[in-house]
C-alpha cells in the first residue's frame, strides 16, 4: 500500500484534491509548500514545535479506558484518546500552533483563520497571542449565535472577529471569507485553515501536524495492551482530527478504521452533512473533493447540531481513503449524538463536543458487535463546555 | 480564426484599444441577457465576458456576489444559459466570453460543455479557480473545439512564472489589477504601471487589465500601459441603476487619444 507517500508532488490523493485557486494566491501556496517541507527537516523548528506541544498544550494527552461506557455497550473495550484535555479544549490546538510557527518562519505578520464551532478559532488566537502575530477570524453568523462563548474567547485572546453573513451563514461561508480576505492580504498574510482541506499543500500540513494523535495512541495503546486495536473511531467534518487520528494506522491493515460524518435530522432529509455518503465529487474551496452539491454544481448547505461538522465537503485525503475502502464512512444523526453526549458525560463524567459525540455514539453500536477481548479507541477530539447552551436549548435542563 | 484572435488583429491593426464588460447570466431573468448583450454591442464593447453564476465565488466581491445571488434566485441553470447563447448569438457579432469556477463545469461534464459552448457560439473562457497547475484537466476538450481559455497573471506571479502562463495562454492575457478580488476601487498600486509594463514586454498575446477599474480616469490612466481594460462590478452597478449613459462613457473613454 502507498498511502503513506500521498499526496504526490501536485497535491493529489488519487484523484482528489490538487491546487484550484485563484492565482493571486498561487505564489503563497508554493512559498508555504516550500517552506513547510524545509521545517519538516529542520530540527530547530521541530524542536520548538514538540516544546510546545508539551509545555504549553499539555501533551502527550492520556489515552483512557472507559470501563463505564465499555459495561454501558456490552461487549468490545473502549478507549478515549483525550484530545479534550489539550490547552484549548480540543485537537485543534495541533495544527494553529504548527502554523504559527510556520508564519513566523515566513516572515508573515498576520494571521487569518475560518472557524465553524470556533475551536479552531480559539485555538489560532491563542497561538497567535502566543507568538504575537495578530489574528482575524471569520465565522458565520449562524455559528456566532450558537457559540457565543467562544467568540468572546477569541477577542479576549486579542483576535479580531469577524461575522460572515453570506449563505448559509456557516463553516463553508466563513472559509470563502477568509479566502478572499488571504487573497486581498496575502503579502503580509498566512491563512492557518484549521481542517484538512482546502488547496494542497494544506491537507498535507494539517494532517502531518495532526498526526501526533495516532502517532501517541499507537504508543500508548501498545503499553498497555502489546497489541494494536481492533478499531478506532472518530468524527469528521472537514476531517483533521480523523486524518492525524487514523494516518499513523492506514498500514496496519488489521486496524479497522471508522470516519463518522454527521447524519443531521437523517440521511433521507435534505438536513444533513454528510459528504461521502449523499455528495459527488466536485471542486470547492481549492481542492477536488465529494461535495453536497445539486445536479448544477451549486453547493448545498451542510446542516448538523454540530457547528464544527457543519460542512458540505471533507478532506481529499479522506476522499481518497473512502474510494479505496480503507476507512469505512457511516453517519450518525443529531439525536444520537445527542444522546451519545449525554451517556458520556452520566457514565464517565466527561462531557464531550457534540462533534465528538458522534463518534461516541457510533463507537457504542461497534462495541455491541465486538467481543470482549476486542478493543476500540475513540479520539474525544474536543470537550463539550462550548455545546452547553445548544444542548440545553435541545434538551431542557432544571426546571426554576 | 477563432473570434477573439480577429478582433484584436484588427485593434492592433487599427490602433485600437479594448473595452471588455461583463454581465452575470441570470441576474435580472435570462430574457434581459439579450437585452444587455445588444446594448453593449451597440454602445462599442469589444467582446463581452458573461459570468456563470455560483453559489461559492471565492474570487468576486460584493457586487458580482450580489449579482450571483440573483441569478441563483430565479433558479437559472448552466444548460439554460448555454441554450440562451444559442439563440442570442445570431444578433452578436464581437467575442463571448464565459466567465465561470469550475464546479459547475465538473457537474456539466467538461467534455459536453466544451462542445455545447462551442455550438453555442461561445469564443473564450475565463475560470478563477483553474491555475496552470490544474488547467489539464479541461483544455483537451477546449483545445478540440477551439475554445480559448484566458489565463490570468496577477501582481504575485513572478517573473518567470508570467512568461509560462502567456506562453501557454490563448486569446488574451488577464492581467489581475489588484491583490484582491472583484469590486470597484478608488485607485491602485502605485507599482501598477510598471506590473503591466512588464507582464506587456513578455506577453506574445494582448494584455487586458480588469479587477476594481471603476471611472474613465481609471480607464485611460491603465490604457497606457496595456491593450484593454476588463470592467465588471462597475458596469453591474450601473446596470442595476438603469444608468446607460455612464456605460457609454466608461467605454468611450478608450477612444480618447492616449496623452
Amino acid at each position: 500500500m502507498t498511502t503513506t507517500i500521498l499526496p504526490d508532488e501536485k497535491g493529489h490523493f488519487g484523484t482528489y484534491g490538487g491546487r484550484y485557486v485563484p492565482e493571486t494566491l498561487m505564489q503563497a501556496i508554493l512559498e508555504l509548500e516550500k517552506e513547510y517541507e524545509k521545517a519538516k527537516v529542520d530540527p530547530a523548528f521541530q524542536n520548538e514545535l514538540n516544546d510546545l506541544l508539551r509545555d504549553y498544550v499539555g501533551r502527550e494527552t492520556p489515552l483512557y479506558y472507559a470501563k463505564n461506557l465499555t459495561k454501558y455497550a456490552g461487549g468490545g473495550k473502549i478507549y478515549l484518546k483525550r484530545e479534550d484535555l489539550n490547552h484549548t479544549g480540543a485537537h485543534k490546538i495541533n495544527n494553529s500552533l504548527g502554523q504559527a510557527l510556520l508564519t513566523k518562519r515566513m516572515g508573515k505578520s498576520k494571521v487569518v483563520a475560518e472557524t465553524g464551532a470556533g475551536q479552531h478559532g480559539v485555538a489560532t488566537a491563542t497561538a497567535c497571542a502566543l507568538l504575537n502575530l495578530e489574528c482575524v477570524i471569520f465565522m458565520g453568523e449562524e455559528d456566532i449565535l450558537r457559540q457565543q462563548l467562544n467568540v468572546f474567547r477569541m477577542e479576549i485572546l486579542g483576535a479580531k472577529v469577524i461575522s460572515v453573513k453570506s449563505g448559509s451563514a456557516t463553516l463553508k461561508d466563513a472559509v470563502n471569507e477568509a479566502l478572499r480576505y488571504w487573497v486581498s492580504n496575502v503579502e503580509d498574510t498566512h491563512y492557518i485553515l484549521g481542517s484538512a482541506m482546502g488547496p494542497h499543500p494544506f491537507p498535507k500540513i494539517v494532517r502531518d501536524f495532526q498526526s501526533v494523535i495516532g502517532q501517541e495512541t499507537k504508543k500508548q495503546f501498545i503499553k498497555k495492551e502489546a497489541k494494536l486495536p481492533e478499531a478506532i473511531v472518530a468524527c469528521i467534518g472537514g476531517g483533521s482530527n480523523a486524518i492525524g487520528m487514523f494516518y499513523p494506522f492506514l498500514e496496519d491493515r488489521e486496524v479497522k478504521l471508522y470516519g463518522v460524518e454527521a447524519a443531521g435530522l437523517g440521511l433521507h432529509s435534505e438536513k444533513h452533512a454528510a459528504s461521502l455518503a449523499k455528495g459527488k465529487p466536485g471542486i470547492l474551496h481549492g481542492a477536488y473533493m465529494y461535495l453536497l452539491q445539486n445536479e448544477d454544481g451549486q453547493i448545498q448547505e451542510a446542516h448538523s447540531i454540530s457547528a464544527g461538522l457543519d460542512y458540505p465537503g471533507i478532506g481529499p485525503e479522506h476522499c481518497y481513503l473512502h474510494d479505496i475502502e480503507r476507512v469505512k464512512y457511516d453517519a450518525i444523526t443529531d439525536d444520537e449524538a445527542l444522546e451519545a453526549l449525554q451517556v458520556l458525560s452520566k457514565t464517565e463524567g466527561i462531557i464531550p463536543a457534540l462533534e465528538s459525540a458522534h463518534a461516541i455514539s457510533y463507537a457504542i453500536k461497534l462495541a455491541k458487535e465486538m467481543e470482549p477481548t476486542e478493543h476500540i479507541v475513540v479520539c474525544l477530539s474536543g470537550r463539550g463546555d462550548k455545546d452547553m447552551e445548544a444542548v440545553r436549548s435541545k434538551i431542557g435542563g432544571v426546571k426554576a | 480564426m477563432n473570434r477573439i484572435e480577429k478582433v484584436f488583429q484588427t485593434m492592433k491593426k487599427e490602433g485600437k484599444k479594448a473595452f471588455v464588460p461583463y454581465v452575470m447570466a441570470g441576474d435580472g431573468g435570462l430574457t434581459s441577457l439579450k437585452e444587455k448583450l445588444v446594448f453593449l454591442q451597440e454602445a462599442g464593447a469589444t467582446a463581452i465576458e458573461i459570468g456563470i453564476p455560483f453559489s461559492d465565488p471565492v474570487a468576486d466581491g460584493p457586487v458580482i456576489q450580489e449579482a450571483g445571488i440573483r441569478a441563483l434566485n430565479t433558479d437559472v441553470t448552466l444548460k439554460e444559459i448555454v441554450e440562451c447563447m444559442r439563440e442570442i448569438r445570431p444578433i452578436i457579432h464581437i467575442p463571448l466570453i464565459f466567465m465561470t469556477y469550475m464546479n459547475p463545469l465538473l457537474a456539466y461534464g467538461l467534455e459536453r460543455f466544451s462542445r455545447d459552448i462551442q455550438t453555442s457560439g461561445i469564443d473564450g473562457l475565463i475560470i478563477p479557480d483553474l491555475p496552470i497547475e490544474e488547467e489539464e484537466i479541461i483544455t483537451s476538450y477546449l483545445d478540440e473545439v477551439k475554445i480559448e481559455l484566458i489565463r490570468l497573471v496577477t501582481l504575485q506571479s513572478p517573473i518567470e512564472r508570467i512568461a509560462e502562463i502567456t506562453k501557454r495562454g490563448k486569446g488574451f492575457v488577464y492581467a489581475v489589477t489588484v491583490n484582491g478580488i472583484t469590486g470597484t476601487r478608488a485607485q491602485f498600486a502605485s507599482q501598477l504601471s510598471s506590473h503591466l509594463e512588464k507582464i506587456k514586454s513578455i506577453s506574445p498575446l494582448p494584455v487586458l487589465a480588469g479587477f476594481g477599474i471603476s471611472t474613465p480616469e481609471h480607464v485611460e490612466e491603465i490604457l497606457q500601459y496595456c491593450d484593454g481594460v476588463i470592467v465588471g462590478s462597475k458596469i453591474i452597478e450601473l446596470m442595476e441603476a438603469g444608468n446607460n449613459e455612464q456605460i457609454r462613457t466608461l467605454i468611450n473613454a478608450t477612444k480618447l487619444p492616449i496623452a
